[in-house]
């Protein structure tokens, strides 16, 4: 029994909220952020790129605002809470005190971040010391415990919704790896035993605590002094979470950038190995194409948000009726009704799951076979314990062996073939930057398979270069090269524009703000003599001498099209002479003429000439300026 | 319509040696033909079998010769028949000649267009090209094979030869093999001709192009390497996913005796504002809104048009950087082909040096592209090399979309070597993993590649249109079983299993699984049936009692109430218990409280959505287990307990989500006729305005 024939009648492409491009609204997401704002998250500065030193402050709220505009594209649902502790001056429900919770007008404390939001935590800092202040939270002496009363915050601020259906989280931003070394004696073991108790009530309801531990090269944070008892770590979780030795800046931001969210499982599947054995895997999407929000219908006056009904009507009768539960095709002059049921057991090819199929070498997988972005796939010992054992022998051999495995994919809706490629992990300075797991591309099947490159065939031999202009060819890409080249390193100049144009309309801004295209090429580095000098050899050696001269006799010869092109819009200027165009608008008498003979306006005036006959009139009098 | 018509001959071998392929060969044509049926209604096909004990043909008659070859159907537009005629092509007795069957296939294509419908003109021969073809009266085979060549040429006449070999041909003689393949290939390199050897009935069923697109460039103009230099290209697309076919909604309202009823379903979109709900709201009323958080930022589209991002029709050069940066994961979407402009020798010249540049030195090249004047955004992208391996084909690059930094998450995930001791492979199980890993080979040496994308059917396209041919003969025939053939794309195949027996123990043995018992939960795919029509080849031999688990045979877990966690899941699952009919109402019970519970706990209709889907897989579940009336008490019950408990809003929304009782239609136990169904929220309507 399918529950969902529906799905077999979507189509992947008019459909925004298929799963595969979009992670579900259901798994919403409650984050507080909580930062140190002690006089050391002030002090420790750490050297950035451009030798301006920066703090660990700005490290940690530079972070949270980068996280929180792709949050706001991606996953506006989300709601987040900002937090400070060890301030002078306190704002929180509880009253407590050295906690102080940032917010804006319009916003709960916890709710989705807005553009005004953005826009406050961005100029935090300038106003930070006047308006919260700085202090040392936990003193000697005093039983002030500011570490408490920030986790008490944080899990009041928590309490809305269930935690089974939402994710909570509290992300903890500190470079003070002992908070209680100034203190003393049992005062001290007091203090350590009733926080640590706070964070486990916390954790009780299913709230997860995340340490982002900053630190610099000349002092590492030592997480076992304290916040591995508080967090929960144990022996081998350890381990991930120390930060990792890099001394660059940029290095520690990529870290913090990476766990601020939390990964999102899209499926558990199983992986069938041998018709006796099957293994967990959960798959993530690691990759998919970020796409500018859905359109919302507002109504012009009141801007407030407009319904959508969709009724369906009954082609022959005109009755409205529900949504029809069949479907049809016309196939030799009859109308071939299929029912949900039907279509859903047609794409039931397989069982529904990942069946493995065999081993090929690398070679075989072409730079063609592609169809849609990749799925991450990593093991999971959750339902069936062993399957991450048996999923990392078989990684280690592919990798070795060079092969990649083929299975079948039987989704209900699209089943499909791909290839699991297993990817070593690959670690720089600045983290990890591939994780280990298997790659499942999709692969195309032989229909959609195009052969175009046969389309052209040369009568006899096609011309292919020498070795020469392959020399000159490989002389230019070492000329041009791009070193340190990272897929992701551009951002999508359309979706930062649509953005940055609709954060300044949000907060009624009036200037348009600029964004930067990072995808244009480096002029500069094209015009360098060295790099000119290879162009011209390479150019030379492909194009021969008078390369310039044969092209513009080339222009000469214009195709056939642009010959007819040009004919029409000659006779078109001149009949266009025949009328007095100015009288004709001014006297409302353009609608008196045919579509024709508007047209030659238009296409004198190398203006467009589509559309009704009203379009083209009040194209031709905004072009005349009336 | 007629531009891109296309007009087929196939020349088919039905000579003994091909018989135990022919069922395979009839599934291939029929249902080129039905995709014709549907696409391309007016392309014309013939039929030329070869191999046959009789012989007719009109050349025969007119010069002589041309022994057993059968024009079985002259060229005609495409109609049912032809699909029938295909099902059943008749088997030969004798070994036929393909040479003269390729005569008598163009000499029909010659006599009927001549000259014209160049390029239209396509041959499709399907041959094992075992049997020596008879010596010319004059000259050498070549010579015989390369006239006929140059009057394809002439005449513009395509052709494609699928050569079934390999494992079947075995008592084929090695030298006459060699002969035929070399006379073959003369043909590849003469006229416009492709060949392709096929080993399995599989890949025989993807090596014949059943649909045919004329192929449309995405971009004309120059790739930029800078701005000195420039290269002539057109960009066309080399992959793009055959789509299952969008299907009409249909109406059933027209009255039978209708004969000319189109049955069409037409979808009409209103917009109506909250506050007023029966006012609709003319287009030039509406305004778009663009999400920003939880914010709707108007903006008219003349506004929109000023301040977007502006783009200029160009493919730029942004550099070079080796192969190893660009992982082959990071591939976005369906993949271009970028060729120099046909006929312009500089430019084929100039991307055949980078080209091979580029394969020589391991490098790639990263381009900027915009297709189209004004398109919404930018491509970036990597150029790979595409050395051509044939004579007269110009190499040419592939293209891959790549993503921007805000289509990629970057998660960090354990290294595998952080990960506990247990969960580590010991050296046996290394080499046990590294022995399957070998073994299982689906590229083996010598033999065909199994389940080369480019010879591999789509099994659920083919399955469709097999269904849709046998539905317009009966339209209640049941959705045909997955074909073996076809299987082999979705399930191991057996003999590469059975033969790897020893190497896929050995794995069993070393390795251990064990069910977690503390994962009770139901998922939903576990509990998905097995495919249907897919053979129960269970392998009956004892394996090691180690291996706890097997897919195939995996206790479902009983649910037994409609949980927290996974309502859905868990109500889908008692829906689905056949070991009492108590669970049904047991599922739907819980179902029903479940519902309440959102309604009633509600702030601000945020779990509304949530009720919504509840209450419709409810509805669904209902409909299929003919229990209509609970449903319908039910949806009764909350129109009238919603107004009581001051709960308006939530009917709004349903009202709104159009979930109507179940109608007699729909559950034949239903006492609630059609129109019914769909009034009942009308009538609310007015009451709740009253309140």
């Amino acid at each position: 029994m399918d529950l969902d024939p529906d799905e077999v009648f979507r189509d992947d492409d008019d459909d925004p909220d298929n799963p595969f491009f979009q992670e579900r609204e259901s798994t919403k997401e409650l984050a507080v952020y909580l930062v140190d704002a002690s006089p050391k998250m002030f002090s420790t500065t750490c050297p950035s790129e451009d030798k301006k030193r920066e703090t660990h402050f700005q490290v940690a709220l530079s972070c949270i605002s980068q996280s929180l505009k792709t949050q706001i594209i991606n996953r506006s649902y989300d709601e987040v809470a900002i937090c400070f502790f060890n301030t002078r001056e306190k704002k929180n429900l509880q009253d407590l005190n050295g906690v102080f919770v940032l917010n804006v007008p319009e916003r709960e404390d916890l709710d989705r971040p807005t553009a005004r939001l953005l826009k406050t935590i961005d100029g935090i800092e300038e106003v930070f010391m006047k308006e919260i202040g700085s202090q040392y939270g936990i003193v000697s002496g005093s039983r002030e415990n500011a570490l408490y009363n920030a986790l008490w915050a944080a899990q009041a601020l928590l309490r809305k919704g269930s935690a089974k259906t939402l994710d909570k989280r509290i992300l903890l931003f500190t470079n003070e790896d002992d908070p209680f070394g100034s203190i003393k004696g049992a005062t001290k073991f007091d203090l350590i035993r009733t926080t640590l108790q706070r964070a486990k009530d916390a954790q009780d309801l299913g709230i997860s605590i995340e340490l982002f531990p900053l630190s610099c090269p000349n002092e590492q944070f030592n997480i076992s002094l304290f916040y591995a008892d508080l967090i929960g770590l144990e022996g081998g979780d350890l381990v991930q979470y120390l930060p990792s030795a890099g001394d660059r800046l940029q290095d520690m931001k990529d870290q913090l950038k990476k766990r601020m969210f939390k990964k999102r499982v899209v499926r558990r599947l199983k992986l069938s190995i041998t018709n006796k054995l099957s293994i967990d895997v959960n798959s993530y999407a690691l990759i998919r194409p970020t796409l500018p929000g859905a359109i919302t219908w507002l109504d012009s006056i009141s801007n407030r948000p407009l319904k959508t009904e969709r009724s369906f009507i009954c082609a022959d009768t005109g009755a409205l009726f529900l949504e029809p539960s069949k479907r049809f095709q016309l196939y030799k002059n009859q109308a071939i009704k299929f029912s949900g049921e039907e279509l859903s057991e047609i794409k039931r090819v397989s069982a529904g799951h990942l069946q493995l199929l065999g081993f090929k070498p690398l070679s075989c997988l072409k730079d063609y076979h592609n169809l849609r972005p990749s799925t991450f796939l990593y093991p999971s010992d959750e339902g069936m314990s062993g399957s991450t054992c048996i999923f990392i022998a078989l990684h280690r051999s592919m990798v070795k062996l060079n092969r990649f495995a083929v299975a079948f994919f039987g989704s209900p809706s699209h089943p499909q073939l791909v290839a699991l490629v297993a990817q070593d992990e690959i670690i720089t300075a600045g983290g990890q930057v591939e994780p280990p797991g298997m790659n499942m591309l999709y692969l195309p099947y032989a229909d959609d398979i195009r052969h175009v490159e046969e389309l052209h065939p040369n009568p006899d031999i096609a011309p292919r270069a020498t070795d020469d202009q392959v020399k000159k060819a490989a002389a230019l890409m070492k000329r041009i090269d791009l070193k340190d080249f990272s897929v992701c390193q551009f951002a999508n100049p359309a979706l930062q524009r649509h953005y940055a144009v609709l954060q300044a309309l949000a907060l009624e801004e009036d200037e348009m703000p600029e964004v930067n295209d990072e995808t244009v090429p480096d002029e500069e580095g094209m015009a360098r003599p060295g790099v000119v000098k290879t162009l011209e050899e390479f150019k030379l050696s492909v194009y021969g001498e008078n390369y310039e001269e044969e092209e513009e006799a080339g222009k000469g010869k214009v195709s056939e099209v642009s010959k007819k092109r040009k004919a029409i819009s000659e006779i078109a200027s001149q009949k266009c002479k025949e009328y007095d165009w100015a009288d004709l608008a001014d006297n409302g008498k353009l609608k008196e003429l045919s579509v024709v003979e508007l047209k030659y306006y238009l296409t004198a005036n190398d203006l467009p000439v589509s559309g009704k006959k009203e379009a083209l009139i009040s194209r031709i009098l905004s072009h005349m300026g009336k | 319509m007629a531009r891109n018509r296309e007009i087929l001959v196939l020349v088919l071998d039905v000579g003994p040696s091909m018989h135990f392929i022919l069922p395979e060969v009839e599934k291939v044509c029929s249902m080129l033909v039905e995709k014709k049926l549907l696409y391309n209604k007016y392309d014309e096909v013939g039929i030329v079998l070869f191999g046959t004990e009789d012989t007719k043909n009109e050349l025969t008659e007119e010069v002589g010769g041309y022994q057993h070859v059968v024009v079985l159907q002259n060229m005609k537009v495409v109609d049912g028949d032809l699909v029938d005629v295909l099902k059943q092509i008749p088997r030969g007795t004798v070994s036929g000649d393909f040479l003269d069957a390729i005569i008598i296939g163009m000499d029909m294509l010659i006599k009927k267009f001549g000259e014209t419908e160049r390029g239209k003109k396509r041959l499709c021969l399907v041959t094992d090209a075992l049997f020596p073809i008879k010596e010319p009266y004059e000259g050498t085979k070549e010579d015989q094979v390369t006239t006929i060549a140059q009057q394809m040429t002439k005449h513009g006449i395509k052709m494609d030869s699928v050569v079934v070999r390999g494992r079947f041909g075995q008592d084929a003689n090695e030298k006459t093999m060699n002969e035929n393949d070399l006379l073959l290939n003369i043909f590849s390199q003469k006229t416009n001709a492709k060949m392709v050897y096929v080993e399995s009935p599989t890949s025989l069923l993807g090596a014949i192009r059943t649909r045919s697109i004329a192929p449309v460039t995405i971009f004309r103009g120059d790739l930029e390497i800078s701005s000195v230099i420039k290269i002539k290209v057109w960009v066309y697309k080399k992959t793009s996913e055959e789509k299952f076919p969008t299907l009409k909604r249909y109406s059933d309202k027209a009255p039978l005796t209708d004969k000319f009823a189109t049955h069409e379903v037409k979808v009409d979109y209103e917009y109506k504002s909250a506050e007023e709900p029966s006012k609709v709201v003319p287009p030039e009323h509406r305004i778009k809104g663009y999400r920003y958080g939880p914010q709707v930022v108007p903006i008219s589209t003349a506004e929109w048009d000023a301040v977007k991002f502006k783009t200029e029709k160009s493919v730029k050069l942004l550099g070079f950087t080796n192969a190893s940066n660009i992982m082959r994961h990071y591939y976005m979407k369906d993949v271009n082909v970028f060729i120099a402009e046909p006929g312009n020798k500089r430019s084929i010249v100039a991307v055949s040096a980078l080209a091979r540049a580029m394969k020589e030195m391991d490098k790639v090249a990263i381009v900027r592209c915009v297709w189209r004047q004004g398109q919404g955004g930018v491509v970036v992208g990597v150029l790979t090399p595409n050395i051509s391996e044939k004579d007269g084909i110009a190499d040419s690059l592939f293209f891959n979309v790549l993503p921007f930094a805000e289509d990629v998450r970057e998660f960090q995930f354990p290294s595998f070597s952080n990960l506990p001791a247990f969960m580590q492979p010991s050296e046996e199980q290394q080499e046990a993993a590294d022995d399957f890993v070998k073994m299982l080979d689906l590229a083996p040496d010598g033999r065909e590649e199994i389940l080369q994308p480019d010879f591999t059917p789509n099994p659920v396209l083919e399955r469709f249109y097999r269904h849709l041919e046998l539905k317009s003969k009966d339209p209640d025939a049941a959705v045909p079983p997955l074909d073996g053939t076809l299987q082999k794309i979705t399930e191991p195949d057996p003999d590469l299993f059975s033969q790897n027996k020893a190497v896929i123990n050995t794995f069993h043995r070393r390795f251990e699984l064990k069910e977690n018992p503390k994962l009770k939960k139901s998922r939903r795919h576990y509990l998905r049936e097995k495919a249907s029509g897919s053979s129960d080849k269970e392998d009956n031999e004892e394996i090691s009692a180690q291996i706890v688990e097997s897919v195939a045979n995996m206790p479902m877990v009983k649910v037994e109430k409609v949980g927290d966690s996974t309502p859905l899941e868990d109500f889908e699952s008692m829906m689905s218990r056949r070991d009492s009919p108590e669970w049904i109402s047991k599922a739907i019970n819980g179902m029903k409280s479940k519902i309440f519970d959102l309604i009633e706990n509600s702030s601000d209709g945020d779990s509304y959505t949530k009720a919504i889907e509840y209450l419709r897989a409810l509805r669904k579940g209902c409909i299929i287990e003919q229990e209509p009336k609970q449903f319908n008490d039910f949806l009764r019950h909350l129109r009238n307990f919603c107004p009581e408990k001051n709960l308006h809003t939530f009917c709004e929304f349903l009202a709104s989500q159009q979930i109507s009782l179940i109608s007699k239609e729909e559950a034949a136990d239903s006492e609630v006729a059609d129109d019914e169904a769909r009034r009942f929220w009308v009538k609310m309507e007015p009451k709740s305005e009253q309140v």
